[in-house]
């Protein structure tokens, strides 16, 4: 277990709901200001996306993110080192979310290995999924790297348990049968599977795709620990907001949060923390 | 396998290199199922969809039907009389020129189409290039009573204006993909996105040897007609009965794999040609895209780069993994021609036979005119080339070449 897990585990049993917010590195020639700012808005952890020439699981305003950061010829190294240069501020732990051939053609071992370097404690590789991983995990835990899986609203319940057992960091859960991208509704499938791996795991579980408002987020975290919100940040980002701005956005999503987070436990929870035999002490 | 082969006329060929697929779709190092975790399952439905409709005399009579009184097969098997003479070898066309919507393509789509159909799906989805895959897929869509939808670059609905109408007249929906480099490759990305969103109603038609297993297999078996064909007229046509080459195009590579599914077992050189400016094999380095694993065209870090050729059906930086595989183990060699050879090619082989092919299908033409008489191709080879279309889709692209 790495910082990550260890940071969103310790806020989740605080009686905390999480926010991990997302941004493109490269987006903007000052883009490590938003992850000040997301951090002054109360993020608890921030995934750092690599952009991929070909985002196969992105909507547009991702995919925009991603061609736009690529255009001003971002690599994933100037990316690392940006984030090496603020690690002294930035006190969240990262998360890198980019496709299998960024993480390939470096190697496992050494990918994940810059990835520590430069303090990133967490790694989401969508187009890995559990039956190919082919030792990516067991690089990244060597690097003290967490491998976040995946679990989609079309997983079976055995995958779901083999997902559950091997993730690290957190499960992703994926709200939709979709791509990423904002949506008017919080996906009736996210609440149900959120529901489903909480049964199954004692690790924090976050549902992320089409978490556009702090109404989706509070629905979300009344089954989840907490959310991940990309499309409805980026798409100000794309029209040039700053990075102050963005956060505003933010910090409404974890006033939302909040409220949710004060209140008492929720039946699953409990459920839950008879399952493992967890304390999980604010909710209680 | 064996008595289902016998049972449905075709001759019996067995090889120990182009079988099924290992563990997890593996051609040796290449192939896979890098998709989403949300594609999983409906990759795993096609898997079992597929290996149970192709044990199925039914299904294999239905579509044997279907190609035969649909889409004219047997395509036959023309010698090269006076390309022959002139390069002092024995050339054999292998004309899928003649297949209906004039490709190889509707071989594969008429499989997929079938499968879509007996798995309940009611609406195909297809990546296209230079739109003959998407031509082929609204074909059996309609023909199948199906909704069609496919996506297409939209640098390459520009480029093959003709297609993207030819797709409309037969009732499909052709979506403009502006992502990326607006080519085949966003294409694929596009389809693969919508897919996701609609699995319970569409079956994703893949137009070649490429995506997540099972699809590179898949796209083989439907195709390897065209080497079994071509395997029983050489049979007739050559005293060996076996040519010592066998060359077609490799965009993908899905001609090319049918064909040398029918040739793995003998001692027949491969040879697959890509276009110069979309080498995979030659240029490219091991990467996943599109749900694979195989050669990719990319630069040092990854990011998948844009290929270049004047055949849009060329144009894509991927190559099929089992390709890749045989590549690797020396059972075919992959080579490269330019497009000024290409457009050579297509020249010099209309007037020498009368045969206007594809800009994609001139590529196999032109490594051979380059190499006969050479110690590459020797003179007195014989050669069986496969014509993979026919070149109307190119005339607008030939004429202003022309100018
Ligand atoms: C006539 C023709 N030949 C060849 C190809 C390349 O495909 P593949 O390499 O899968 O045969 C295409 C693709 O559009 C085509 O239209």
């Amino acid at each position: 277990m790495s910082r990550l897990e260890t940071t969103l585990r310790a806020a989740r049993d605080a009686g905390g709901k999480l926010l991990v917010p997302y941004v493109t590195g490269g987006i903007t020639a000052d883009w490590t200001d938003h992850l000040l700012a997301y951090q002054e808005a109360g993020a608890d952890a921030i995934e750092v996306g690599l952009p991929f020439s070909d985002p196969m699981l992105d909507g547009v305003t991702i995919q925009q993110a991603s061609d736009r950061a690529l255009e001003q010829r971002v690599t994933p190294d100037r990316i690392l080192s940006d984030l090496a240069a603020v690690r002294d501020r930035v006190r969240v732990p990262l998360v890198a979310m980019t496709y299998a051939n960024l993480v390939v053609r470096l190697g496992y071992t050494e990918f994940c290995r810059r990835l520590a370097d430069a303090g990133v404690s967490g790694l989401i590789v969508p187009d890995v999924p559990l039956d190919e991983l082919g030792g990516l995990d067991d690089a990244a835990a060597a690097a003290g790297v967490d491998l976040v899986l995946l679990v989609a609203p079309s997983t079976t319940p055995e995958r779901l348990d083999d997902i559950c057992a091997r993730s690290r960091g957190f499960i992703y859960a994926v709200s939709v049968m979709g791509t990423t991208g904002e949506r008017a509704d919080l996906a009736a499938t996210a609440t149900a599977l959120a529901a489903s791996v909480t049964a199954r795991t004692d690790r924090p579980v976050l549902i992320g795709f089409g978490v556009s408002t702090a109404a989706h987020a509070v629905a979300a975290a009344a089954t989840a620990d907490g959310v991940v919100v990309a499309s409805a940040l980026m798409r100000r980002v794309l029209d040039g907001a700053t990075p102050e701005e963005v956060a505003v956005d933010l910090a409404a999503i974890r006033a939302g949060l909040d409220t949710v987070a004060t209140g008492t436990s929720t039946g699953s929870t409990a459920g839950r923390v008879e399952q493992h035999g967890y304390a999980r002490a604010a909710r209680a | 396998m064996r008595e289902l082969l016998v049972a449905v006329g075709r001759p019996e060929v067995s090889s120990s290199v182009m079988r099924e697929p290992a563990d997890l779709g593996r051609f040796g190092e290449y192939g896979g199922r890098f998709v989403p975790e949300s594609l999983i399952p409906a990759c795993e439905a096609v898997e079992a969809a597929f290996r149970e409709a192709w044990a199925d005399p039914r299904f294999r009579g239905q579509l044997d039907r279907l190609l035969t009184v649909y889409a004219g097969r047997p395509t036959p098997m023309t010698p090269a009389w006076n390309l022959s003479a002139e390069l002092g070898i024995t050339l054999l066309l292998k004309r899928e020129d003649l297949a209906h919507t004039g490709s190889h393509k509707i071989n594969n789509v008429l499989g997929q189409a079938l499968l879509a159909r007996r798995m309940g799906k009611t609406r195909l989805i297809a990546e296209t290039g230079a739109g003959q895959h998407g031509v082929a897929t609204a074909t059996a869509a309609a023909l199948l009573g199906m909704d069609c939808t496919v996506y297409m670059g939209a640098e390459d609905t520009e480029r093959q204006e003709l297609n993207v109408f030819r797709m409309k007249m037969l009732g499909a929906e052709v979506v403009a993909v502006h992502s990326g480099s607006r080519t085949l490759k966003d294409a694929c990305n596009e389809a693969m996105r919508q897919w996701v969103a609609r699995v319970d109603d569409t079956y994703y038609c893949v137009g070649s040897v490429m995506g997540p297993h099972p699809y590179p297999w898949m796209v083989r078996e439907f195709q390897r007609v065209i080497g079994d064909e071509a395997r029983t007229q050489t049979a007739t046509e050559l005293t060996a009965g076996v040519p010592d080459y066998v060359v077609a195009c490799v965009g993908g590579g899905s001609n090319a794999a049918g064909t040398f599914a029918g040739f793995a077992d003998t001692d027949a050189r491969l040879i697959g040609v890509e276009a110069a400016g979309g080498a995979a094999m030659t240029d490219g380095a091991p990467g996943i895209v599109h749900g694979y694993r195989s050669k990719v065209l990319q630069d040092a870090n990854g990011q998948i780069a844009e290929a270049h050729s004047i055949s849009a059906g060329l144009d894509y930086p991927g190559i099929g993994p089992e390709h890749a595989h045989l590549g690797d183990i020396g059972r075919a060699r992959y080579v490269t021609v330019t497009d000024d050879e290409v457009l050579d090619a297509v020249r010099r082989l209309a007037r020498a036979e009368g045969i206007l092919c594809a800009l994609e299908s001139a590529h196999a033409v032109a490594w051979v005119m380059r190499t006969a008489g050479s110690d590459e191709l020797p003179p007195g080879a014989t050669v069986v080339l496969t014509l993979s279309g026919r070149g109307d889709k190119d005339m607008a692209t030939l004429m202003e070449r022309a100018q």
